[in-house]
């Protein structure tokens, strides 16, 4: 990563969570009181989480690239992780995956931990012939008999037999998370998948992932610099900035200081349109998202 | 002269065992765009025929282990992050190149048959070299046809097949070790400086006509073939050079096809 780092305030100390009401300083440089402010520390149910991390720190040519990171994702939970460019999310994810180490910190798998990447750039050379079909068994030659039926659930049937380098950007998408489909994974991970795709495929992923893991019961977990959309119907929200900003429901997050810091207050107020128009399809919280009582509680 | 001469058979079997060891090669060099980097390697070997004029080694062998030690330079190198990659190839491929003629230069005794190393000579082929080539070409196929999966899904996307429990690293490596085996025993068929020609035009003229990894093999195989049969009649015709005559032939087929591909895509 090539992104300067930002002059901002540099994380100080690892919150101390005081059982005092009083506003207090706090890692991310805003003081508030310490209930409102969430390091995702705890596990949002009580059953062991898929992936946990603790205190990860990474640096990289001398630059702080995560330092304190806590973090825990449970079975079927559809978790973003959202932050500016820069601020570490690739990093992030990279570290949960066991692809890279860290200098301190620990990242422990549960038992059940199967993961399947969908990586930010999946550029196919033109100099590769290579046919979705072949693409989705490659290394793989035991879910042959399943392409079908994975493909038909994402969308991209008709492109089975293509050739991969020929697809659009959305097409494409759809093919790679087929394949991730393909490896059963419990924990899908999506880093920026709305990249290269039109307002309409957006909805489009968005309604897919929520069907992904109603029928799977896998989970989710996304990466975005600006994702609103796929934001509303996250579960938790997780705000990075070289270390967990804030996190909770997405309104919670969205109306939380360092979001409306790192991102402008347009941002928080196209969530809360997009989630109005969004809403009736699991009526969470009914009308224009508001300040909600007990912000920052993970979902159910 | 007849078709049956003994060089001229052994040029054949020669030419045809490396157009089947080189196919796929090739094209796994042209897919993860190291034609550069193969052509750094292999203009190294330079440092390999000195060190086996000099100290009387195994030629082949000499080339081989330079050609790794440069290969694991390059990765080396290409870890900085302050000069591109096509630079550093740069840098090693012409001051390896530098070394290889200083080296030979200096050595005492009858004067270095330059042109031969460059270009090659694959009418002087022997049965010793033969054999080298058909071990050598065994090993290579035999290690890639183990990697085939692995270097598909690396040269595919190498971030996703590293998620998925590909050791990338280890297939590069092995990949790289492959190769160097492989340009050493083609040197002395078709010379220091067109090697690598030897693996990516074939590969190049495949492409267009291939909707398969395999596929692109096979054609890339039979290029060759063809490049071997027509540059060595070119060359007993017109009396020029073996290894540049078949490098022509290839080309020139690499050109119809990607001409051929060009109007396709109008």
């Amino acid at each position: 990563m090539s992104v300067e780092a930002r002059p901002q305030q540099q994380p100080q100390q690892p919150t101390a969570i005081a059982d005092a009401a009083d506003p207090v300083a706090c890692s991310c440089g805003y003081q508030h009181a310490p209930a409102e402010h969430r390091h995702a520390r705890l596990p949002a149910s009580p059953e062991p989480a898929l992936v946990s991390a603790r205190g990860l720190r990474l640096v990289r040519d001398g630059r702080v690239i995560l330092d304190g990171v806590d973090l825990d994702i449970g079975r079927g939970e559809i978790v973003t992780l959202i932050g500016p460019n820069g601020a570490g999310k690739t990093s992030l994810v990279r570290l949960l995956l066991g692809l890279d180490k860290p200098q301190a910190g620990t990242v422990t798998h549960g038992p059940d931990a199967r993961f399947a990447y969908v990586p930010q750039r999946f550029h196919v050379d033109r100099a590769m012939p290579l046919t979705v079909e072949r693409f989705l068994t490659l290394g793989q030659p035991d879910v042959a008999s399943r392409v079908g039926v994975v493909l038909d659930e994402v969308g991209a049937a008709r492109v089975r037999g293509s050739q991969l380098a020929r697809l659009s950007g959305g097409e494409l998408q759809r093919v790679v998370m087929a394949r991730a489909l393909l490896r059963d994974p419990t924990l899908l991970v999506l880093d920026e998948p709305l990249r290269g795709v039109d307002t309409a495929g957006e909805a489009e992923l968005y309604r897919l992932i929520q069907q992904m893991r109603e029928r799977h019961g896998l989970g989710v977990l996304l990466v975005s610099h600006d994702l609103h959309v796929v934001m509303a119907s996250s579960d938790r929200v997780i705000c990075v900035n070289h270390h967990v900003c804030c996190s909770g429901v997405p309104e919670a997050v969205a109306n939380h200081p360092d979001y409306v810091r790192l991102f402008g207050p347009e941002a928080a107020r196209t969530l809360a349109i997009y989630r109005h128009h969004h809403d009736h399809a699991h009526d969470l919280s009914g009308g224009l998202a508001v300040p909600v009582a007990g912000a920052g509680e993970p979902a159910p | 002269m007849t078709l049956l001469e003994p060089f001229l058979l052994r040029a054949l079997a020669a030419g045809l065992l490396l157009a089947l060891v080189a196919a796929p090669l090739g094209c796994v060099v042209v897919w993860q765009r190291m034609a550069y980097f193969g052509e750094a390697v292999a203009q190294a070997s330079l440092i390999g025929v000195a060190l086996s004029l000099a100290f009387g080694i195994n030629l082949t062998f000499a080339v081989a282990v330079v050609a790794v030690v440069v290969a694991g330079l390059i990765l080396l190198l290409g870890r900085q992050t302050v000069a591109p990659m096509d630079a550093i190839l740069g840098l090693t491929h012409h001051g390896a190149f530098a070394i290889g003629i200083i080296a030979t230069a200096l050595l005492k005794g009858p004067s270095v048959d330059f042109a031969g190393y460059l270009f090659g000579d694959i009418f002087a082929v022997g049965t010793a070299d033969l054999a080298w080539l058909a071990g050598g070409g065994c090993l290579v196929l035999l290690a890639i046809w183990r990697l085939w999966p692995a270097l598909l899904r690396v040269s595919l996307n190498e971030e996703l097949a590293a998620a998925e429990g590909v050791d990338v690293e280890r297939t590069r490596a092995a990949f790289t070790l492959a190769l160097a085996i492989a340009i050493a025993v083609a040197m002395k068929i078709v010379g220091i400086l067109l090697v690598i020609a030897f693996l990516v035009v074939p590969a190049v003229a495949a492409r267009p006509f291939a909707a398969t990894p395999e596929r692109m093999v096979g054609l890339a195989a039979a290029v060759a073939a063809i490049g071997v049969v027509g540059g060595l009649g070119l060359s007993l015709r017109i009396d020029v050079p073996g290894g540049p005559a078949i490098v022509l032939v290839m080309a020139a087929v690499a050109a119809a096809s990607l001409a051929f591909a060009s109007r396709r895509a109008v």
